[in-house]
């Protein structure tokens, strides 16, 4: 399961830079709003699911290397932390979509 | 406060300045707050904070100031200084304590905040009652706004939004996983000016440096953010010229002989 069949499945909006994300294979997936349980508990390479916008979450995602973080509810990061994003590597997807939803949909694709 | 210790402490300061010791509490909540105890109410919370030794109290409630004005007209005559202020929710659950010098700041401050606060009412049964009250501790009306929710302003928006009226933003508790800046965001956000972070009373100034390394190099400070007559701490002493938000930024910076530091009590 690829980035980019991750992003068809969920209809996710990219709002970083894209990349060619078929090549990015998420390791495992994990959801919390506490930055401070995603540094505890995520693993390398994750794809995260969160509610936070906040342009600590970009810092959070490069150092656990996560494939991508999904924001949810249609929460809108502003341009400094897409911004940073974009210089950090970092993914944000975007989804109308609650947490709940997004996390059931992604462990219907097998992401566990 | 005597002349001595005025005299002793103004030898820190620069010529011509005289720091003057002021023991303060920045976070306390009135009966204001739904989950303020119907005790906290301006004459006690006065009577109480002189007997810890406070002299200069701010008075925080939940996204709301209206009890300001009660509890400084208490205040008066007592020599305690009462700053305006407010405990507000951020988008990010974040409490961030909003301190000013003036009601005219306070007034400002609220109006901003009750355009980003969502339009729900507060239900009694579930979070408390929200009470203004006069001087006396007096009922005066309900807060129907519900005032234990987010609004819609980032830590960043609110910092400088503070910092734009001449106010003074601390967040607030961040050792607490409830509303604690380090628990919800991880770490203390980079691209905007945080001039001190307080501590809860429940970790020590000592501790908590080990515990979270990345607070390292930030002022602390540490209130007792009483929801309860015994919840005051009055640790933080402060070496100011007046009482104001502009000499408490010296001081947590420790400039121009003005200083931070705290008390055993």
């Amino acid at each position: 399961m690829t980035l980019q069949d991750v992003i068809d499945q969920l209809n996710l909006k990219v709002l970083t830079q894209p990349i060619d994300f078929s090549a990015v294979t998420p390791t495992s997936g994990y959801t919390s709003d506490l930055l401070s349980c995603v540094m505890a508990g995520a693993r390398k390479g994750a794809l995260w699911v969160t509610l936070q916008a906040h342009l600590n979450i970009v810092a959070v995602a490069a150092l656990l290397e996560m494939s991508a973080v999904i924001i949810t509810e249609d929460a809108q990061p502003d341009a400094a932390t897409i911004n940073k994003a974009n210089e950090e590597g970092v993914t944000l997807l975007s989804t109308d979509k609650q947490s709940f939803e997004a996390v059931g949909r992604l462990w219907a694709t097998g992401l566990r | 406060m005597g002349d001595g210790p005025a005299l002793e402490a103004g030898r820190f300061a620069p010529r011509g300045c005289i720091v003057k010791p002021y023991i303060a509490e920045l976070h306390s909540h009135t009966v204001l707050s739904p989950c303020a105890e119907v005790e906290m109410i301006p004459p006690l919370i006065v009577q109480t904070a002189i007997e810890k030794g406070i002299n200069l109290l701010a008075v925080t409630d939940h996204n709301a100031s209206a009890n300001v004005v009660a509890v400084q007209r208490a205040a008066q005559d007592t020599g305690m200084i009462v700053l305006p202020g407010m405990e507000l929710q951020t988008r990010e659950e974040v409490h961030l304590l909003c301190l000013f010098d003036t009601l005219e700041q306070m007034e400002a401050w609220q109006n901003l905040v009750d355009e980003h606060l969502p339009p729900l009412e507060n239900d009694i049964e579930h979070f408390g009652e929200q009470f203004v009250v006069d001087e006396t501790g007096e009922f005066v009306r309900r807060e129907t706004q519900l005032l234990l929710t987010s609004t819609d302003l980032s830590l960043e928006e609110a910092v400088r939004a503070v910092d734009s009226i001449e106010g003074l933003a601390i967040p607030a508790h961040i050792d607490r996983k409830a509303n604690g800046l380090l628990a919800l965001l991880g770490f203390v956000p980079a691209n905007v000016t945080i001039e001190a972070l307080e501590l809860s009373r429940h970790i020590s100034v000592d501790v908590a440096p080990l515990r979270y390394p990345q607070i390292r190099g930030y002022p602390l400070v540490r209130d007792g953010d009483a929801h309860r007559l015994n919840e005051f701490l009055g640790v933080n002493e402060f070496l100011l010229e007046s009482p104001t938000v502009a000499e408490l930024k010296l001081a947590l910076r420790r400039e121009n002989g003005r200083l931070h530091r705290f008390r055993t009590v």
